[in-house]
C-alpha cells in the first residue's frame, strides 16, 4: 500500500514504550542466572502474556526454547531475543495485505464491539485515501449511538469528505443502500461505511450486520471489499472471541488495530492471526489525522524486542 | 467455545477416583488449571501468581483433601478467596452532606465514558435524585452532543458546549446546580490515555478546582494484561475513589476487575451491562468471581427476575404449576414478564444449564421480536383455545396464524415449546420437592 510511507517514524515512537518492557524484560530475565531453567522459563512465560499474546501461545514459545536449548543454540540474551523475534515473525507471518481497492467503488465496511475507535478510523482511513488521490464518500451506518452521525460528520469536515447519513435511529440498511447509490452516482473511488458498535454476543445485532453486508452486496456485486474489524490494542483474550463471532458472523477480510499508542502492545492479534488467518490491514497510534499506518510485522515486532 | 474451569477441574478430579487421598501433585496439576483460566480470563500475571500462592496455602489443607468432590472443594476456595479479592459488594457513592455532590468520570478513549455518565445520572434519578450532568468531553467531535442527546432522553439536564474549556464547563454545572438544587453533579471528562501527561495535568486541574466527592475510573472489561499500568498510572496520577466496569454484557471473562481491584485497592461500584440506560448495577463480587472462573451467574439471575416479576402472579404461576395447569393464558403472561427483564438471550445465558454442550436452544435464543409474535399468537386464540390447546386443528392453526400475522409453522413451534415448558415444570416440580427451593429459575416459586 502506498498510501502512507511505511515504517514511519510516527510508529516507532509509538512503539518505544512497548520497546522498553520487553528490551528490559528480557534483560531482566537473562540475569537470573543465564542458563535456560524452568525459573527462566516461567518469566520468559510471564512476559509474553503480559503482551497478552495469551497462555497457549506463551507455552508454544516455550516449548521452542527448551528445543532451542537442548541444541545448544540459546546461550545468550540475544540469542533469546532473536528467537523470541523469529518466532513472533513467524507466527505473524502473511498477516500483511493491502486493502482491495481495486473496484470502483470499492467499499470498506468497519466494524467491531463498543468504543473500539471505529469512528475515528474510518475519519482518519477518509483522509488517508483522500491524501493518496482517491476520491472518498463516507455513510454514517451507526445511527444508534447517540451524536455517532455528528461525530462521522465532523471527522468529514475536517477531512473534506461527504458524509452520507439519515436521521438518528433510521435504519442503517437504509443508510448503506442510499450511500451505494450515491458512490455509484458520484463516481468515487472508495466508500467507508462506519458501523454502530456491537457486541459480538448480540445475536440480533449480529444479524442486522449481515444484512447491512447483503443490502451493499446487492446494490454492488462484490462489495463490501473489506469488512474489516476494529481492535482495541488494550484488549484482552477476549478479542479472539471477538474476532471468531464477527468472522462467523459476517465474513471479515481483516483487522485493524487500534490505540497503539499506549501502553497496551496488541499482542491478542498474533493469536487472531494464528487461529483465523485474517491479515491484520491498519495500526492506528493516535488521534491526529496522520495516525493510521500499514501494519508491519517487523515493526511491531520490533516494537515489542530490543534494539 | 472453551470448556468452564468447573469441568475442567472435575475432570482432572475423575482421574483421580478410587485413589482414596490427594496428593500436592494432585493440586498442583488443579491449580495449573486454574492459572490458565486466570490467565485466560486476563487476570494480570502478577496478580495470579500472587493468586495461585494463596489459594495453594488453603487448598492443602484438611478440607479439600478429606472432600468428597475435591474438584468443586477446589473451585470453591478459588470461588472465596476471589470474592474476597473482589471486595466487598454494593459499595455506595456517599452524598455530600452539603449538595451538590461531584463524581467525576474519567478513562482511556471507548472505555464507556459517556455512556456511564447517562447511566450513572438515570441511576441517582430512579432513586430519586435529581441529577445534572456536565459535557466537559470538548475534544472528541460530538461527544457533547452524545450526552446531550442521552439527557435529552432521560430528561435529565446537560451542561457545556463544545467551543467551552472544561472547567468552564464543570463550573457553570456547579452553579446551575446550586441555583436548581440539583444533585448529583456527574462530569464527563475526554478519554485520554494514561501516559499522556498534559491531559492528565487537566483532570489535576479539575479535580484541584471542582473538588470531586468521587472520582470514578470508568474501564473495559475487555481490557487485558494492560489494565494494571492503566489503572495505577490514573491512579497515582489523579487519584480514584471508585471503579465502573463497562461492557460486561458481552463474553469477556473481565478478569481486569480483578487487576484493577488488586492495583489500586479501590471498590468497584457499578458494571455497565448493556446499552440502555437502565443497563446499570450495583457490582456483586460473588458473581464477577464466578464469572470469572466461567461459572454461571445463578445468582445475577435469580435477583433480576425477583426484580421485575410480581411476587403475586408467581404465587399464582407456582401453585398452577404444581396443580399442572399451566395454560397458555399463563404462558403469554410469562413472556410479558420475560420481555420486562431484558433480553431473553442474556437472561437464559445466566443459567449453568443452558452453559452446557447444548447451549440454548435455538428456539428460545429468539429475542423480544420474537416474544412479541409469540404473544400474538397467543392473541389470536379463543379463550377455550387458550386453556385446552389440544383442540386446536389444523384449520385453527390456519386461523390463528392468519389472525396473528404469522405463519402456521410459527404457531407450531409455540405449541411445541408450550408442551415443552409444561413437561420442564412438571420436572421442576419433583425438583422443588427434593431440594426445597429452586433456583436458576427466572421467577421464584415460593413455598407453600
Amino acid at each position: 500500500m502506498k498510501f502512507l510511507p511505511a515504517l514511519t517514524d510516527c510508529l516507532r515512537q509509538s512503539l518505544e514504550r512497548s520497546r522498553n518492557f520487553l528490551s528490559d524484560g528480557l534483560n531482566a530475565v537473562w540475569s537470573l542466572g543465564g542458563v535456560v531453567d524452568e525459573a527462566l522459563l516461567e518469566e520468559l512465560e510471564e512476559l509474553l502474556i503480559s503482551a497478552d499474546l495469551g497462555a497457549d501461545v506463551a507455552r508454544e514459545f516455550l516449548e521452542l526454547v527448551r528445543e532451542e536449548a537442548r541444541h545448544g543454540r540459546v546461550s545468550t540474551p540475544e540469542d533469546l531475543r532473536s528467537t523470541l523475534g523469529r518466532f513472533l515473525e513467524e507466527a505473524l507471518a502473511g498477516a500483511v495485505a493491502p486493502l482491495a481497492l481495486d473496484q470502483r467503488p470499492s467499499v470498506i465496511l468497519v466494524l467491531g464491539v463498543n468504543g473500539g475507535g471505529k469512528t475515528t478510523t474510518c475519519g482518519k482511513l477518509a483522509a488517508a485515501l483522500k491524501g493518496d488521490g482517491k476520491s472518498v464518500l463516507l455513510a454514517a451506518a451507526d445511527t444508534f449511538r447517540a451524536a455517532a452521525i455528528d461525530q462521522l460528520e465532523a471527522w468529514g469536515k475536517r477531512v473534506g469528505v461527504e458524509v452520507i447519513h439519515q436521521a438518528p435511529g433510521s435504519d442503517p440498511a437504509a443508510v448503506v443502500f442510499d450511500a451505494a447509490k450515491a458512490a455509484v452516482a458520484r463516481g468515487v473511488d472508495v466508500l467507508i461505511v462506519d458501523t454502530a458498535g456491537r457486541l459480538h454476543t448480540k445475536s440480533n445485532l449480529m444479524e442486522e450486520l449481515a444484512k447491512l453486508k447483503r443490502v451493499v452486496g446487492r446494490q454492488l456485486p462484490g462489495a463490501p471489499h473489506e469488512s474489516l474489524m476494529v481492535l482495541d490494542a488494550t484488549t484482552g483474550q477476549n478479542g479472539l472471541a471477538q474476532a471468531k463471532t464477527f468472522h462467523a458472523g459476517v465474513g471479515l477480510t481483516g483487522l485493524i488495530l487500534t490505540k497503539l499508542d499506549g501502553t497496551a502492545k496488541g499482542g491478542i492479534v498474533v493469536r487472531i492471526h494464528r487461529e483465523l488467518g485474517l491479515p491484520i490491514k491498519l495500526v492506528g497510534t493516535g488521534e491526529r489525522v496522520e495516525d493510521l499506518q500499514p501494519f508491519d510485522p517487523k515493526v511491531f515486532v520490533g516494537g515489542l524486542l530490543p534494539e | 467455545m472453551f470448556d468452564t474451569l468447573t469441568q475442567r477441574l472435575t475432570a482432572i478430579f475423575d482421574r483421580l477416583r478410587g485413589y482414596g487421598r490427594l496428593t500436592e501433585e494432585n493440586i498442583q496439576e488443579a491449580l495449573r488449571e486454574v492459572r490458565v483460566a486466570l490467565l485466560e480470563a486476563d487476570v494480570n500475571f502478577r496478580v495470579v501468581k500472587a493468586f495461585i500462592e494463596r489459594v495453594r496455602a488453603r487448598a492443602v489443607g484438611q478440607d479439600v483433601l478429606q472432600s468428597l468432590t475435591p474438584g468443586q472443594q477446589i473451585v470453591k476456595v478459588v470461588h472465596d478467596e476471589l470474592m474476597e479479592l473482589l471486595g466487598g459488594s454494593g459499595h455506595r457513592l456517599a452524598m455530600a452532606p452539603h449538595p451538590p455532590t461531584v463524581i467525576m468520570l474519567m478513562g482511556l478513549q471507548g472505555s464507556g465514558k459517556t455512556t456511564s455518565a447517562a447511566k450513572l445520572a438515570r441511576h441517582f434519578q430512579r432513586q430519586g435524585q435529581h441529577p445534572l450532568l456536565a459535557a466537559a468531553d470538548v475534544y472528541r467531535p460530538a461527544a457533547v452532543e452524545q450526552l446531550k442527546t442521552l439527557g435529552g432522553q432521560l430528561q435529565i439536564p446537560v451542561v457545556g458546549s463544545a467551543g467551552q474549556k472544561p472547567l468552564e464547563i464543570c463550573q457553570e454545572a456547579l452553579r446551575t446546580a446550586a441555583d436548581r438544587g440539583l444533585s448529583p453533579v456527574i462530569v464527563d471528562t475526554a478519554g485520554r490515555l494514561h501516559i499522556d501527561e498534559p491531559m492528565l495535568e487537566e483532570l489535576r486541574t479539575l479535580k484541584r478546582e471542582v473538588r470531586p466527592h468521587h472520582v470514578l475510573l470508568v474501564a473495559d472489561a475487555m481490557t487485558g494484561q494492560d489494565a494494571v499500568t492503566m489503572a495505577e498510572r490514573f491512579n497515582s496520577a489523579v487519584g480514584t475513589d471508585a471503579v465502573i466496569m463497562t461492557k460486561l454484557d458481552g463474553d469477556a471473562r473481565g478478569g481486569a476487575a480483578l487487576s484493577i481491584r488488586q492495583v489500586t485497592g479501590r471498590p468497584i461500584a457499578f458494571v455497565g451491562v448493556g446499552e440502555k440506560p437502565d443497563a446499570f448495577e450495583p457490582f456483586h463480587p460473588d458473581r464477577m468471581a464466578s464469572r470469572i472462573l466461567g461459572m454461571g451467574d445463578v445468582v445475577s439471575l435469580v435477583e433480576k427476575a425477583q426484580a421485575s416479576v410480581d411476587q403475586a402472579k408467581a404465587e399464582e404461576l407456582a401453585k398452577k404449576i404444581r396443580e399442572e395447569s399451566f395454560t397458555l393464558e399463563d404462558f403469554a403472561q410469562q413472556l410479558r414478564q420475560l420481555r420486562s427483564m431484558g433480553p431473553l438471550g442474556e437472561l437464559l445465558e445466566m443459567v449453568p444449564f443452558f452453559k452446557g454442550a447444548k447451549g440454548i436452544p435455538a428456539e428460545l435464543r429468539g429475542e423480544e421480536s420474537e416474544l412479541r409474535r409469540y404473544e400474538a399468537i397467543i392473541g389470536s386464540m379463543t379463550p377455550r383455545e387458550r386453556l385446552e390447546p389440544q383442540i386446536i386443528n389444523g384449520s385453527r392453526r390456519t386461523r390463528i396464524a392468519r389472525g396473528s400475522g404469522t405463519s402456521v409453522q410459527d404457531v407450531n413451534r409455540l405449541l411445541k415449546q408450550y408442551a415443552q415448558l409444561k413437561k420442564m415444570m412438571r420436572g421442576l416440580k419433583q425438583l422443588e420437592g427434593r431440594a426445597g427451593t429452586l433456583k436458576g429459575l427466572p421467577f421464584q416459586i415460593p413455598r407453600r
